[in-house]
């Protein structure tokens, strides 16, 4: 009989020399919605479970002076139900809120979201979108990287044995700012994206857009940060050629497969198309800010 | 009892009931609101050990081998099955189930005797003393294979050259037989009039080819059963099915035992639509607790349900209908080409039965293939096989609605069946309702509501036969008074509610006092499966004649009471008056808690026992609303208003009778849109789970409006027409209708799912 240990760490250095001494296949667990289903479904049999979320730092969510800094095991519901960050970064909230159910939601992290790999993640477009940073903690230490860093394919990160990520920043949104995700399912809810994509961008007072991050997933091994998107906004009114151009511009960057979820042509297809409406939104969210 | 002038009586649309046609609350609801209630999985018996089943990863391959030496040495494993362990049946057709059954095909779908013949199907199971040790033991069983070429579409399975799954498969119904075995196990047809002079004589010919996919029943409860075996051999099984009667039958057969050996008691169900119709693990839990010695449960995870069990056939509908110019139907003809899944028994003459029965139609030709290829055997499914030939009829009717420039409404109306109306199966329809639920349709404000842009409204009818048969049903009076109606049958659409309403009508009591059971089947007589939507008809007939009988002992009770004759005595409102005037004598009512008191002084317990074989079930028909909007740049389709009305006799439980309706409607607009079977490159389902077999959500839905015509059925008591079926005919045609009007293209391949969409706006903006 395999047995699964399972230990609940109650501060980040117990929980690194948990994971650094830990069998091969040792796995993080931090709302579980991910792990336990593969867990059930006999597609992981790790014979060490780490719990974060005996970890106080990784639970909470703190306003700074340089916008948010959020713990890697803080669930969906708690971020929701944060009034200031939600009318901040309504666009990662929602992607937040768009995973599973209501049950789901009260148990799902943005760590877990990330570090699960999937490149259909709705969270990591919009944080990814919004510039959003991590700090990676781990037995040598802590370092900082962009989110768009963390995956490199499907199930894979740059995380190495004993590091886990610990908290997520955020930054202040800028003035005129505004962010947004959209994702393609062909149900209303309990269902996976089949394309995605996060945007956030900035527009000056004579309404030309002076920044922009547009991120898309399910498109690809690993959700995109398409910097000819943002060029293909940046310096226009948003108007209908840049936004043919941005639609064009994310078609282009998808790289997707064909499967039970979606076909190349459509998910390629439906990128752009997202891309082009998820801008809308995040254009009227900066035109109110 | 139960002759034919009692039920005239009965039927008036007048009359005013006192419980039938209302709406109490559910006498299981309680029990399974809090969790209570007992499902397959959750009996519980002491040293029960768990069953797991090893199941072929391959879709097509000779099973050269099976090593158990390794699990059977494992401590904890007491028990361990192979196909060696059951006996070979003869290759025959034989009464049983819903329609005639090779229990052969049934015995080797259980387990894979020579050939494992889809991905999933089982080749042994093992019984152990914790699931742990039952899933090591599952991985030490070694199963040596020799992987053949796979056949998954219907169309491929009947090419000439495909893979052949059974080499002593002849097609049945071809003259002369063929000498080659090949996936076409047969062919069946159906004919009325002249075909060929119809379509000569027709203004007008709309001839398409249409395709479904295989569909799953989605029942929320997947298959659970627990076997034990009793010192003397005796077999007892607790299990969720639509039949206790029907697995009793079945393990027997499968077994090679006496039915007399076995007693089966019914759990409660979560969904069953057809696909608990037959057995999967029962007989292989008997043969582990045999083997074992002790009690043995296996529950199927999602996956295996959607593996192993179910579905309906995936298919190839083609339909050629003509018409005069003003739209009177003269011809039709469909070519039904049904997945049977891995062995025969496919739908597709029930298609060929009811594709144009909605419908006079002098001159109609159906011709129906049954074929077999590498995915599970298809099950019953609500109307089985009916949903998919309406596709394509009620398709086509659209489309030459479209081409006559007529309403499509209007167009039914004018060519609709009705009393007298020959079917293409044989007899003319008694009467009927369906006129009704157009005329229904056409009043209804759905119908002339407005519409916005990239909106589309689809009509489409369905037709289901409906059926009776063995029913047994026996209503106890307790000593207080209290009434206990036992029946035979499975409760999967709210049934018990139905048999407690129509016997506290006969009987004139108080509804409360009348408690529902559903006997084991040591406790009750035989009773036909829960299927054909006929129990609230069938069953609800021997419950009528039941209650019946026991007021006739009511008032030979009373008249013992009072000293006078039973035609003195007059039973209503639950008592017994004396019509009988005597100078001198005050017989006051005597009510039924009264009666029951003083049995035992008038001759003991009452009780009435009825066994029939119902003759006379009411056809059934409805027409569905389907209001759709699609995003004309992601191919999404929603739908924003649905309404379904049927013709439903009479309903004897309005909401259970409108929640058949709303689930049917539910089911098939998941089968329009969105609900397939997707396998690989190598014949492997990669969809087995419920995120991505997409059935419907509550969000994704409108409320599903319903609108209950009631023609009653002149064969029962009350008018009761079955209902169960009929709603799940009309909405894959509702919905490919609304959607081909909303995008301006005839959208013919189901699931209408958004690439699929997509591709094909997109296809028709390219060809300009």
């Amino acid at each position: 009989m395999n047995a699964v240990e399972y230990a609940k760490p109650q501060s980040i250095d117990d929980a690194i020399r948990c994971l650094t001494n830990a069998p091969v296949g040792a796995r993080v667990l931090a709302g579980g919605t991910d792990l336990l289903v593969q867990l059930r479904a006999g597609v992981v049999r790790p014979p060490l479970i780490v719990d974060l979320k005996g970890i106080a730092e990784l639970r909470r969510i703190e306003s700074t002076a340089d916008g948010f800094r959020i713990g890697a095991a803080v669930a969906g519901a708690e971020l929701s139900e944060h009034a200031e960050f939600s009318s901040q970064w309504p666009g990662i909230t929602e992607a937040f809120n768009l995973i599973g159910s209501t049950q789901i939601q009260g148990r799902a992290t943005l760590g877990g979201n990330l570090c699960n790999g999937s490149p259909a993640a709705d969270s990591v477009p919009a944080l990814i979108a919004a510039g959003v940073r991590c700090i990676v903690v781990g037995p040598s230490g802590s370092r900082e990287m962009a989110v768009e860093d963390v995956v490199t394919a499907p199930g894979k990160t740059v995380l190495t044995t004993g590091e886990f990520i610990s908290q997520f920043l955020i930054p202040a949104r800028a003035a005129h700012s505004g962010d947004a995700y959209l994702r393609f399912i062909p149900r209303t809810e309990m269902d996976i994206a089949v394309a995605s994509a996060g945007v956030c961008l900035t527009l000056n007072a004579a309404g030309v857009c002076t920044a922009a991050r547009v991120s898309l997933g399910a498109v690809a091994p690993r959700a995109l940060l398409v910097a000819a998107c943002a060029d293909a906004l940046i310096g226009s009114t948003l108007d209908d050629a840049a936004m043919a151009k941005l639609a064009a511009a994310a078609s282009a960057a998808c790289a997707p497969i064909n499967d039970k979820r979606g076909t190349i042509e459509f998910r390629t297809k439906v990128a752009g198309v997202l891309a082009r409406r998820a801008v809308t939104i995040a254009a009227q969210r900066a035109r109110g800010n | 009892m139960g002759n034919e002038q009692d039920a005239l009586n009965l039927v008036n649309e007048q009359v005013e009931y006192k419980w039938v046609g209302t709406r109490p609350i559910r006498p299981d609801g309680a029990d399974k609101v809090t969790g209570r209630a007992t499902f397959g999985a959750d009996i519980d018996l002491p040293g029960m050990l768990t069953g797991v089943v090893i199941r072929s990863p391959h879709a097509h391959a000779r099973i050269i081998s099976i090593d158990t030496s390794a699990a059977a040495a494992l401590p904890g494993v007491l028990g361990i099955v192979t196909g060696a362990d059951l006996p070979e049946l003869p290759n025959e057709i034989a009464a049983g189930g819903e329609a005639p059954i090779n229990f052969r095909s049934v015995s080797e779908n259980a387990i894979a005797r020579r050939k494992a013949l889809y991905d999933g199907h089982a080749v042994a199971a093992v019984a152990a003393t914790s699931v742990e040790i039952a899933h090591e033991a599952a991985a030490l069983i070694k199963v040596n294979y020799e992987v053949l070429p796979h056949v998954i579409n219907v169309l491929d399975a009947m090419a000439e050259d495909a893979p052949v799954l059974h080499d002593d498969l002849i097609t049945k119904g071809l003259e002369p037989a063929p000498t080659k075995a090949s996936n076409i196990a047969g062919k069946v047809e159906f004919a009325m009039g002249d075909i060929e002079k119809g379509f000569a004589e027709s203004d007008v010919i709309i001839e398409r080819s249409y395709t479904t996919e295989a569909v799953h029943q989605g029942y929320i409860e997947p298959h659970a059963v627990v076997a034990s075996v009793a010192a003397d051999g005796m077999v007892n099984i607790w299990c969720s099915s639509q039949g206790q009667f029907m697995v009793r039958e079945f393990c027997a057969k499968l077994l090679g035992m006496d039915i007399g050996r076995i007693r089966v008691t019914p759990a409660e169900i979560g969904g069953g639509f057809g696909g608990k119709t037959t057995v999967y693990l029962e007989p292989l839990a008997v043969v582990l607790a045999q083997k074992s010695g002790r009690p043995v449960r296996m529950v199927m995870t999602r996956g295996e349900v959607m593996r192993a069990t179910g579905p309906t056939s995936g298919t190839h509908v083609h339909v050629k209908l003509g018409a005069k110019r003003d739209g009177t139907f003269v011809a039709g003809e469909m070519v039904l080409k049904y997945q049977a899944g891995a062995y025969p028994g496919s739908p597709a003459f029930l298609g060929g039965m009811t594709g144009f029965s909605c419908y006079e139609l002098p001159n109609a030709k159906a011709v129906c293939w049954d074929v077999v290829s590498n995915r599970p055997k298809c099950a019953a499914y609500r109307a089985p096989g009916a949903p998919m030939a309406s596709f394509g009829v009620e398709s086509a009717i659209d489309e030459l609605a479209q081409t006559l420039g007529m309403d499509p409404l209007e167009l039914r109306l004018k060519n609709a069946a009705k009393e007298g109306t020959a079917t293409i199966y044989g007899p003319k329809f008694l009467k009927i309702g369906y006129l009704e639920t157009l005329l229904a349709a056409k009043a209804h404000p759905h119908w002339s509501a407005p519409l916005g842009p990239n909106q589309g409204r689809g009509i489409a009818s369905g037709f289901w036969f409906n059926v009776g048969g063995p029913s047994s049903a026996s209503v106890h009076v307790n000593e207080d008074g209290s009434v206990s109606v036992v029946t035979g049958n499975p409760d999967i659409g709210g049934s018990r509610a139905s048999m407690a309403i129509m016997a506290a009508e006969v009987l004139g009591m108080d509804l409360s006092k009348v408690k529902p059971l559903i006997g084991d089947t040591g406790q009750i007589a035989y009773s036909f499966l829960t299927g054909g939507s006929r129990v609230t008809f069938a069953t609800g007939m021997a419950v009528c004649d039941a209650a019946k009988d026991v007021v006739r002992q009511l008032r030979t009770r009373a008249a013992k009471m009072w000293k006078v004759t039973p035609e003195d005595v007059e039973w209503r409102d639950g008592s017994a008056f004396c019509t009988k005037v005597e100078e001198g004598k005050e017989r006051a009512p005597l009510t039924l808690a009264a009666i029951a008191h003083g049995a035992a002084r008038t001759g003991g317990p009452i009780s009435g026992n009825v066994s029939i074989n119902a003759a006379g079930a009411g056809p059934g028909f409805g027409t569905h609303i389907c209001d759709v909007e699609v995003d004309p740049e992601t191919g999404a389709t929603r739908v924003i208003r649905y309404t379904a009305i049927q013709d439903v006799g009479r309903a004897i439980h309005p909401s259970y009778v409108e929640g058949q309706l709303q689930g049917g409607a539910v089911q098939g607009i998941g089968w329009a849109l969105n609900e397939e079977y997707v396998y690989d490159a190598n014949g492997r389902l990669q969809n087995t789970g419920f995120l991505d077999y997409r059935m419907p959500v509550a969000s994704d839905l409108p409320m599903i409006d319903t609108v209950l015509v009631e023609v009653p059925n002149p064969g029962h008591p009350y008018g009761v027409r079955g209902v169960g079926e009929v709603p799940i005919v009309p909405p894959l045609a509702a919905v490919a209708n609304a959607v081909s009007h909303a995008v301006g293209l005839r959208l013919t391949s189901l699931p209408i799912s958004p690439p699929k969409l997509l591709a094909a706006i997109d296809g028709a903006k390219a060809a300009g």
